[in-house]
């Protein structure tokens, strides 16, 4: 037993150790900023869409800043366990983390224990975004959005539609879409954009929603049917908008970076003009196009107000389910009692469940 | 093909990708044998390190760290019973047995030959076959996902040595322990009692460590085990058993070929493919009671198709620009910082660079064996340290390892929690190896579940989407097969000895 003691206390001692060294971070003030290296946090994994832009900026901003940038990995809950932590660090400006929307709106209105709240994250700027697309394969009869439209019309609930993740911008556009056109789909949620696109490729699904960088990739394999960007996106001049087929619509990612709450302004001016000054940098912007990326050059202030704008509007559209779920709650036509697990999957994925529309009826 | 033979060799007949292939394989092994520490982790390290090379240059180092990765999580495994990486499950069952024998070089040599061959025919897959396993992989839907899954789970009968029932037991428990985190179809957390930490589930890594290296090593402090002052060396060792296992091409195969189809499925990693290609040695064992207790036909199986799958999990990347496993994802962000988007045209449009890389692999796979070997005669030595240095040393490594992985606290906690929990287990005779494939099989089983029920709501026939493709067909007889055989097996023993009792009254 002595022993057993003997290797606890040593865990501990490890413990005591490793927790020594984060509490010791965290000095310096805004006049010398940045006084040390500084982590990105990147709540994904490595080689996606938010690593690749980082790794575009890290030596840019090791130029204008004048120390290291370490760039870290926090993967987890679909980014949720790196906006945590970003919220419980030191403001000193030495940890920022890359931050996605919708995610940081949608996730803390789906789940109770998202661990940070929207309003916790201060956004420094946005820089890039991908917008959604929505696309049919190469060989389908489907020629356009009023096709697929039609089509769903006819025989509503058997169009299924592959996207990464539940209550997520792909699972989001694909409801805006239903509720814009009066159709019934079959949302599919997939582990990730990677898995969603090859059950896509091979033929699980007639349609998949989608973000700008992937589609591009695969634009021989697939007719791209309509593009959730404000205005003609120009890695693609041949496909439409969602608004100029009229339905207002533009689902998109934006991808940004944010301090944690209580930073003082002055090191947010610093970071915002060092990461904004990297979209003017000579091939920077051809670069991103190239990728299937839309630059952006949103700083600070007006991050905060297309938040809030952003925040609204999906508020408007979890209203809009709610409606949807009571009309289901009220009338009889599922079979509750039949197949009470696929009911549950079903009405989990399609619209909210009965408990959730409570909850989120008290919420607001 | 050939004629970009002259820049493949072009490229790697500078001394520059030379050295860096062969400083890869070398990186990889040394961050592979770190409990913790992952080849994909070890990928993420060396990225940025990788913009300012040459493309052709990058992938090669990049390839050769992948390859090492995967064969280093093999020497903790077969040393102190703990997986490096994930894909070394299946090694621990009879590679730290045979350490027990005194046997750890053999073990060790056995690894290292039956990985490169593994990885060799998978870079051979990977060149002549990428066309046709693409296509393959993409006819691989949801509810082939499921009926893999259930596949896997039937090894349980394999792995649970000693009593069903408690096996049984270990695997829901494992099922359960995969439910953690928010749910793969409907969005909602599950058992994260407020922990926004556990909303990405359990990390695979700590409960792998904590349910085969903490028990362990406390039965180590307690001098169950003592530590190893001599390790065996056997002369032509390395001979006999390279001849050994080339005796055996179809076992060979089988492991290489279970590899490959399960790295072209993206999701399923080396892990479900070693644990695969484990059972299917044990089944089609004569001797089926010797695994597990330091058979080296189990470490060759489990050790040959963990890097066959590295070769099919890159298929999907350079064919379709999907990653089928995630260090191959960071492949796929290295190519994108160098400005080239992995997708369908990258073979047509990269050829050049592709056939190098693909080359390149096949010859890492040759380096890895020298350095195995090499390597084989002296990392025994570890277990000669007495255990009051080795003990804490590994559990420092062990913590050190379970925090890197998502630099998160709540892992370590959660190490030592399933460590104890896993140590009052295993002295009331549970196995960690089903519980560990509940929770490595669990979500992909609920997912491709989900999945497939919505689809097949949307075609209005769920049963069939379940029971009529063609794979799935497959997958259902072979689930039934690995379930009845046994049972079969058992009653025709049985019947057997009667008559032979009868015969002998």
């Amino acid at each position: 037993m002595k022993k057993l003691a003997l290797i606890f206390s040593s865990m501990v001692s490890v413990i005591l150790l490793a927790s020594c060294g984060t509490n010791a971070s965290g000095s310096g003030s805004a006049e010398d900023y940045p006084s040390e290296s500084i982590t990105y946090s990147i709540p994904f994994d490595p080689g996606g869409q938010s690593d690749v832009e980082a790794r575009r900026q890290q030596p840019y901003l090791e130029e204008s800043l004048g120390q290291d940038i370490l760039i870290q990995y926090k993967p987890g809950g679909g980014g949720s366990v790196g906006w945590s932590e970003l919220i419980n660090k030191d403001p000193d400006g030495h940890f920022i983390s890359g931050i996605n929307i919708p995610h940081i709106i949608l996730q803390p209105l789906a789940n109770d224990d998202t661990g940070y709240q929207t309003e916790d994250i201060v956004p420094v700027a946005i820089f890039q975004a991908t917008p959604i697309g929505i696309a049919v394969s190469e060989d389908s009869n489907i020629e356009s959005l009023e096709d697929l439209v039609k089509k769903a019309k006819e025989s509503p609930g058997s169009i299924t539609v592959a996207g990464s993740g539940t209550y997520s911008g792909h699972h989001i556009a694909s409801l805006q879409l239903e509720h814009l056109a009066g159709i019934d789909m079959q949302y599919v949620p997939f582990d990730g954009a990677a898995p969603s696109i090859q059950a896509f490729l091979g033929g699980t699904t007639d349609v998949i929603f989608g973000n700008s960088s992937d589609l591009i990739k695969y634009q021989d394999d697939m007719k791209i049917l309509a593009i959730g960007s404000e205005e003609t996106f120009k890695p693609m001049p041949d496909v439409p908008t969602f608004k100029e087929l009229g339905y207002d619509m533009t689902p998109a990612i934006d991808r940004g970076v944010a301090v944690p709450p209580g930073t003082n302004q002055e090191v947010i001016k610093t970071l915002e003009k060092s990461f904004l000054d990297i979209l003017d940098e000579e091939g920077v912007k051809e670069e991103m196009y190239n990728e299937g990326f839309q630059p952006k050059q949103m700083g600070h202030e007006e991050s905060m107000e297309y938040i809030e704008k952003k925040t609204k509007e999906y508020s408007r559209i979890f209203e809009m389910l709610k409606v949807t779920c009571n009309d289901l709650n009220q009338s009889n036509e599922t079979p509750l009692d039949k197949i009470p697990l696929l009911w549950n999957y079903q009405k989990g994925c399609r619209t909210w469940r009965v408990q959730e529309c409570l909850r989120l009826y008290r919420k607001y | 093909m050939l004629e970009t033979l002259p820049e493949v060799l072009n490229s790697l007949t500078q001394p520059l990708n030379i050295i860096l292939l062969c400083t890869g394989v070398l990186a990889g092994i040394i961050v592979g044998a770190l409990p913790g520490l992952t080849a994909t982790m070890a990928l993420a390290l060396l990225l940025p390190f990788t913009f300012t090379m040459e493309s052709d240059t990058s992938l090669i180092t990049m390839g050769g760290l992948y390859i090492g990765g995967i064969y280093g999580g093999c020497i903790s495994a077969i040393l102190i019973n703990t997986p490096g990486t994930p894909s070394a499950i299946a090694t621990t069952f009879d590679g730290y047995p045979m350490t027990k024998k005194g046997q750890a070089s053999k073990a060790l040599t056995a690894a290292a030959i039956s990985s490169g061959i593994g990885g060799i025919i998978g870079g051979l897959a990977l060149l002549f076959l990428t066309p046709v396993l693409a296509g393959w992989a993409l006819n691989f839907g949801p509810p082939e996902y499921f009926w893999v899954a259930v596949l896997g789970l039937t090894m349980i009968s394999t792995l649970s040595s000693g009593s069903m029932l408690k096996g049984l037991i270990g695997g829901c428990i494992g099922l359960l322990l995969g439910t953690v985190g928010i749910s793969p179809v409907g969005g909602e957390s599950r058992y994260t009692f407020g922990f926004s930490q556990l909303q990405s589930g359990l990390e695979l890594i700590v409960i792998l460590i904590a349910f085969f290296c903490i028990p362990e090593v406390i039965s180590m402090i307690e001098n169950k085990v003592k530590s190893q002052k001599s390790v065996r060396r056997e002369k032509g060792i390395v001979k006999t058993l390279f001849f050994n296992i080339i005796k055996k091409p179809f076992f060979i195969i089988r492991s290489s070929f279970i590899g490959i189809i399960t790295g072209i499925i993206p999701g399923a990693g080396g892990n479900v493919a070693s644990l695969l290609s484990y059972d299917a040695a044990v089944r089609f064992s004569k001797d089926k009671k010797s695994f597990g207790k330091g058979n080296v036909d189990g470490v060759v199986a489990a050790e040959t198709s963990n890097n066959a799958e590295v070769g099919g999990s890159l298929v999907p990347l350079l064919s379709l620009g999907i990653p089928g496993a995630p260090p191959a994802a960071i492949i796929l962000g290295a190519l994108m910082m160098q400005g080239i988007t992995p997708g369908p045209n990258l073979m047509s449009q990269q050829s050049g660079l592709v056939y190098t890389f693909l080359i390149a692999f096949v010859i890492a796979n040759v380096v890895l064996i020298i350095f195995g070997l090499m390597g084989s005669r002296y990392i025994g030595k570890v277990l000669s340290i007495p255990v009051s240095y080795l003990a804490p040393s590994i559990v420092f490594l062990t913590i050190i390892g379970s925090y890197a992985i998502r630099n998160n606290f709540l892992d370590i906690a959660l190490l030592i929690g399933f460590g104890l929990l896993a140590y009052v287990m295993k002295n009331a005779g549970f196995n960690p190896a089903p519980i560990v494939l509940g929770l490595i099989l669990g979500p992909i089983a609920e997912r491709g579940l989900a999945q497939s029920m919505l689809l097949g709501e949307a075609a209005g026939n769920v049963w069939g989407y379940f029971f009529s493709r063609p794979i799935s067909i497959v997958l259902i007889i072979l689930c039934a097969l690995s379930i009845l055989l046994p049972v079969l097996g058992n009653l025709f023993a049985a019947k057997n000895e009667d008559s032979q009792e009868r015969m002998g009254a």
